[in-house]
């Protein structure tokens, strides 16, 4: 056995070594297979969230009053952002566009380029993306407040529900007025645009306007309007959810604000994405 | 009711008076951690009950428990007779129109005038009243605690103690039996905790209420309590009167009452 001594003291070592390793590995485990599992419990309160919000859409006492004040909210209150980002747009568009039409000689094509972008694209996501970080991170950062100064339980134990009061209110209005907002957008783009030609070129905006809407077909203008929808749903579900499940502590006010305005912007992009594959398939 | 004369508590009921809050062997944990471990304890009707306790001992936990803001684990929670996890949400609704909780941060919202806090409740749970009658009611209880020119200010133009007494107003605008007070006078001036305190006693006469007031302010409890209960470690550690806290000797009661 003496032969073996370094032997036999190695083998303590290796064991202990193997010990601590498999300790980590095991440690490992368990936090990735919790972090998996809070994955997938957040799913499931985001399902349940969604199926509350539809019942609750479709009960008796829809709470008409709040839903309206929630549409001036956002409707009215976004006008001079959604103004300004619209005539941009369309005015960025144009004077980026036109060098690229000038040296194809299809310059004539550049309002209804303008429009058809505008109407189809460009209108609709950036919007939406402006009222992801307008009205979504409002919506989050008021309902985690809300939350955190126990005004949601206040709003329970008086009687009211605060599923009907607060979220489908906010959810419904969102869902009507963002496409409103989007198709005011788009005409304030085209207004724009009209402004971009005449740095350049002189057009009439009667001219103007005949070209850019004689290439705009129906086609262009439905499937746009109906993403929009869903674009104003999910701002609405995502801002409401990051707030209404907000933790107890103020920076729970921040995070919820924060984390509203990146996942509904990025569900956003995906929901565009789809909607281009579905119009692609028409 | 005068908010700024100390108002004395009404007589104790004894105990042949009905009950309108029965708890029995109640227990609430989050995760690892038992907050509330077989607490039983009885409200009667008409009285001024204090539970006592040191912050963590539970007090808040068990006033939530009682209006079903959080569900216990265990036990059974009786309130104007009935059994309150037997209740589906229209008639959790009806149970809740007839408690008042005053929340330890006032909970006004934020959004709103002190007109249209103080109308938010009165309109849903008496829809019948006219526009009229909610104004009347509106300033009846402002004239209570004091505050009728805070009539058309927002919540973050009052100060604390503003706050609270328009907190306490929105609540016995809707003509309460039972009232819940969490922490009454947390964070307030000795001066406007004497005038809480006062207050409670003056809803307690006036709308002829029976309230629970969770607080660990001795100097609340003076005021305020026919009887006190004392929560140590989420178990009930001794409940009695006043005098009976004054004169023990233990240890814990002593640290609190010294």
């Amino acid at each position: 056995m003496r032969k073996f001594s370094p032997v036999i003291k190695v083998i303590p070592k290796i064991r202990g070594g193997a010990t601590k390793q498999a300790i980590k590995l095991s440690e490992k485990t368990i936090a990735k297979t919790k972090k998996a599992s809070n994955f997938f419990i957040e799913v499931a309160d985001i399902f349940l969230f969604i199926t509350r919000i539809i019942k609750e859409t479709f009960s008796r006492d829809f709470e008409f009053r709040e839903f309206l004040r929630q549409c001036f909210q956002i409707g009215n209150k976004s006008l001079p952002l959604i103004s300004v980002t619209g005539i941009i747009i369309g005015l960025v568009l144009t004077i980026q566009s036109r060098p690229a039409l000038l040296s194809f000689g299809a310059v004539a094509m550049l309002p209804g380029m303008v429009a058809i972008s505008l109407i189809r694209e460009m209108g609709p996501v950036i919007t939406a993306l402006i009222c992801a970080g307008k009205i979504g991170s409002g919506m989050g950062a008021e309902l985690g407040s809300m939350k955190v100064t126990e005004q949601i339980d206040a709003m329970e134990v008086s009687s009211t529900n605060p599923m009907r009061f607060l979220i489908v209110t906010r959810v419904l209005a969102a869902t009507l007025m963002i496409p409103l907002l989007v198709l005011y957008a788009d005409g304030l783009g085209i207004l724009g645009s009209w402004a971009g030609a005449n740095i350049k070129g002189d057009v009439s905006f009667v001219l103007f306007f005949n070209q850019a809407f004689g290439h705009v077909h129906f086609m262009d203008f439905l499937p746009a309007v109906i993403k929009t929808f869903f674009f104003g749903a999910v701002i609405g579900l995502v801002g409401c959810y990051k707030g209404y499940t907000a933790g107890r502590g103020t920076e729970s006010v921040g995070i919820a604000a924060n984390s509203a305005v990146v996942l509904s912007s990025l569900l956003v992009i995906i929901i565009d994405l789809i909607a281009v594959q579905i119009t692609d398939m028409l | 009711m005068n908010a700024t004369q100390i108002e004395t508590v009404a007589p104790a009921k004894t105990n042949s008076e009905k009950q309108v809050i029965e708890i029995n062997n109640l227990r609430k944990g989050f995760g690892q951690q038992e907050v509330l471990n077989n607490v039983s304890l009885q409200l009667f009707n008409g009285e001024n009950l204090v539970v006592l306790g040191k912050s963590g001992s539970g007090k808040s936990v068990l006033i939530k428990c009682i209006v079903r803001l959080l569900i216990p684990d265990d036990g059974t929670i009786n309130v104007l007779g009935k059994d309150m996890s037997e209740l589906n949400r229209d008639g959790l609704g009806e149970m809740r129109k007839k408690i008042g909780f005053l929340f330890q941060s006032g909970a006004l919202y934020d959004s709103m005038t002190v007109k249209q806090n103080l109308e938010f409740p009165l309109r849903r749970i008496k829809k019948d009243l006219t526009q009229n009658e909610i104004d009347e009611k509106v300033k009846e209880v402002l004239e209570n605690v004091g505050l009728l020119d805070a009539l058309n200010k927002m919540p973050s133009q009052l100060s604390g103690g503003m706050r609270k007494r328009i907190s306490l107003a929105r609540t016995i605008v809707v003509d309460p039996m039972i009232m819940l007070y969490d922490e009454p006078t947390t964070g307030l001036d000795p001066v406007t905790s004497d005038e809480i305190s006062s207050l409670i006693n003056a809803v307690q006469k006036t709308y002829k209420t029976s309230s629970l007031i969770i607080t660990h302010d001795i100097e609340c409890a003076r005021a305020t309590a026919n009887r006190i209960i004392m929560l140590q470690d989420g178990e009930v550690y001794l409940e009695g009167t006043l005098e009976n806290f004054e004169k023990s000797t233990d240890v814990v009661i002593t640290s609190f009452f010294k």
